[in-house]
């Protein structure tokens, strides 16, 4: 469904800032597979979100959807395949439109835009429908603007909005950082259910490692611009949050110890 | 004072489409200063031309259109600022409207005008003609308002207030501004048709400060009216075009004269954005939001959400 194939970022290169963000990434994702990916600050997770969302353009390599190379397309054209949700719970939502408009707005992915009616009885119905799926109430309340709803509330609809209108892959970009751990549970299962429900082909960024374990079908360590480390179901399964925290000492001191050889 | 009432209705056209960039677009577009007076020379070159009246304004809305493309295509394709953009577009216009008119002022004394059939009866002036152009106003209104609610309208308002989410769902943010763009300027020249007609020529300074009058209608009136659905700002919009145009009259009145009127504009604008501030208008400050300043709405309505 999704291929990485050797894809190459360097950020501000030839200046002393220069960093390599991804180094060599190879990555294939099955359809309906749900991979976490975990790696300190800099490892290089978001930037590969990015990517395949189109935000960013890799210095080489190429990156597949359904074996078609997106590489060199827009953001807004791959949108069509592609549903994003953001750390930040005020990215996802028009802050000052109200909950039904929001909805046809996602619902309008992959369509053209004319100047048929955004909200009709028939699409309200529809919206109605999934948004009483959220179990916060929110088909109550479509005429209210997204702004009033609180950080939670407004992260559980960019997750609606992101995935029913039937994108082919999801990418989740730490989309329960920035909520109170009440809150980050609540989307952490609702992700669980609809990624199930759609069958998505997902990518989940996390900096929390009981989620990357608990969540999804794989899960990838990244380091310094690598995948470090990729474990299937089966294993992921077997593995604690101890044996994770074990093997990236043991992966990042060894890097660190070649280097110093070769200094 | 009737004369006001005309003139802040008619002005009103031009300040809906200030409305949709200003507010819906979040893009403070000053392309308007060079567009309306394009909007007359356009107009009013084609009815001196023999040209029918009312497909000459209709070209003039066209026209003004074309200006907004340019500077959409500035903006988004050339990475400009979008204040540069828009001033590039007017100072470019300046030379373009002299060139249409082929001198600084194109009379159109004893033409037929759109206003003709006003004029000839003598109702200019009187309240058949100030009903007549609030009518007009309101199919403006509703259409703007129609069109905000479809989906290309959805997504243009959601270009305004979250970029980086519209282009998740898809849309090209890109055409979303050139189109608004495009639409604002065709209004704001369709405006400067119809004041041409009305006053009885173009000129190639009457677009100086317009942009100020669209700001100031669209920033009072809101004030006044709020802006908590699509057609109350539309509407507000209006009349708030009106009541810039009764405030600028009492100042005549006063003692000011015709000469201090783009002060009078700037003072207008600076009160209006500054009052709101102070402590004690409380109410006015939500409802004059500026974005990125804006006051963040309170949380009040959250139902809880446990897991």
């Amino acid at each position: 469904m999704l291929e990485i194939t050797n894809l190459n970022k360097t950020f501000f290169p030839g200046t002393v800032n220069e960093r390599k963000a991804l180094r060599n990434i190879n990555l294939n994702l099955a359809e309906g597979e749900f991979v976490t990916v975990i790696g300190s600050n800099g490892a290089g997770k978001s930037t590969v979100l990015n990517m395949v969302g189109g935000k960013l353009h890799p210095d080489s390599g190429t990156v597949r959807i359904s074996g078609k190379d997106v590489t060199k397309i827009s953001d807004h054209r791959r949108a069509n395949y592609i549903g994003r949700v953001f750390q930040d719970p005020m990215a996802g939502t028009a802050p000052n439109m109200s909950i039904e408009e929001n909805m046809s707005l996602a619902l309008g992915r992959g369509t053209f835009r004319a100047l048929a009616p955004g909200v009709t009885k028939h699409k309200r119905e529809r919206f109605v429908d999934e948004l009483a799926s959220l179990e916060l109430g929110l088909e109550k309340r479509l005429k209210a603007k997204v702004g009033l709803l609180s950080g939670g509330q407004r992260q559980a609809l960019s997750l609606l909005m992101a995935t029913f209108s039937g994108p082919k892959i999801l990418l989740l970009d730490e989309h329960t950082a920035a909520l109170d751990p009440q809150r980050a549970a609540l989307v952490s299962r609702l992700t669980q259910e609809i990624v199930e429900r759609h069958q998505l082909t997902t990518l989940m960024v996390t900096h929390n490692m009981e989620q990357a374990l608990r969540l999804g079908t794989r899960l990838i360590m990244m380091h310094d611009g690598q995948i470090i480390l990729d474990l299937d179901a089966e294993q992921k399964a077997k593995m604690t949050v101890q044996d994770l925290l074990h093997e990236f000492e043991k992966i990042k001191g060894a890097q660190l110890d070649d280097r110093t050889m070769l200094q | 004072m009737i004369t006001a009432v005309e003139l802040g209705l008619i002005y009103a056209i031009m300040a809906l489409g200030v409305y949709l960039t200003f507010r819906i677009l979040d893009f403070p577009d000053l392309t308007v200063d060079g567009s309306f007076t394009t909007g007359a020379a356009v107009a009013s070159i084609s009815i001196v031309n023999g040209i029918n009246p009312f497909i000459a304004t209709i070209f003039a809305f066209f026209i003004g259109s074309l200006a907004g493309v340019i500077t959409g295509l500035l903006h988004t394709k050339g990475k400009i600022d979008g204040l540069l953009a828009g001033i590039l577009t007017m100072i470019a216009l300046y030379s373009i409207n002299l060139r249409i008119m082929g001198k600084a002022n194109t009379p159109l004394l004893g033409e037929n005008t759109v206003l003709s059939f006003l004029r000839d009866r003598q109702l200019l002036g009187t309240w058949t003609s100030v009903g007549l152009m609030f009518v007009g106003c309101m199919v403006a209104v509703l259409v703007i308002v129609w069109f905000l609610r479809t989906d290309v309208g959805l997504a243009m308002r959601a270009t305004g207030d979250n970029e980086e989410m519209i282009r998740s769902f898809g849309v090209s943010t890109d055409n979303q501004k050139i189109l608004g763009l495009a639409i604002s300027n065709g209004l704001v020249a369709f405006a400067g048709a119809i004041i041409a007609q009305f006053q009885g020529f173009a000129d190639i300074g009457m677009g100086i400060g317009v942009i100020l009058i669209g700001l100031a209608s669209v920033i009072v009136g809101q004030a006044i009216f709020g802006q908590k659905f699509i057609w109350i700002a539309a509407l507000a919009v209006i009349f708030g075009s009106v009541i810039y145009r009764l405030v600028i009259q009492l100042a005549l009145d006063a003692g000011l004269e015709v000469n201090d009127m783009k002060l009078i504009s700037a003072v207008l604008v600076v009160l209006a954005l500054i009052l709101p501030q102070w402590k004690g208008f409380g109410k006015f400050a939500q409802r004059i939001r500026i974005r990125g300043k804006s006051v963040e709405p309170k949380e009040t309505n959250e139902v809880s959400v446990d897991a």
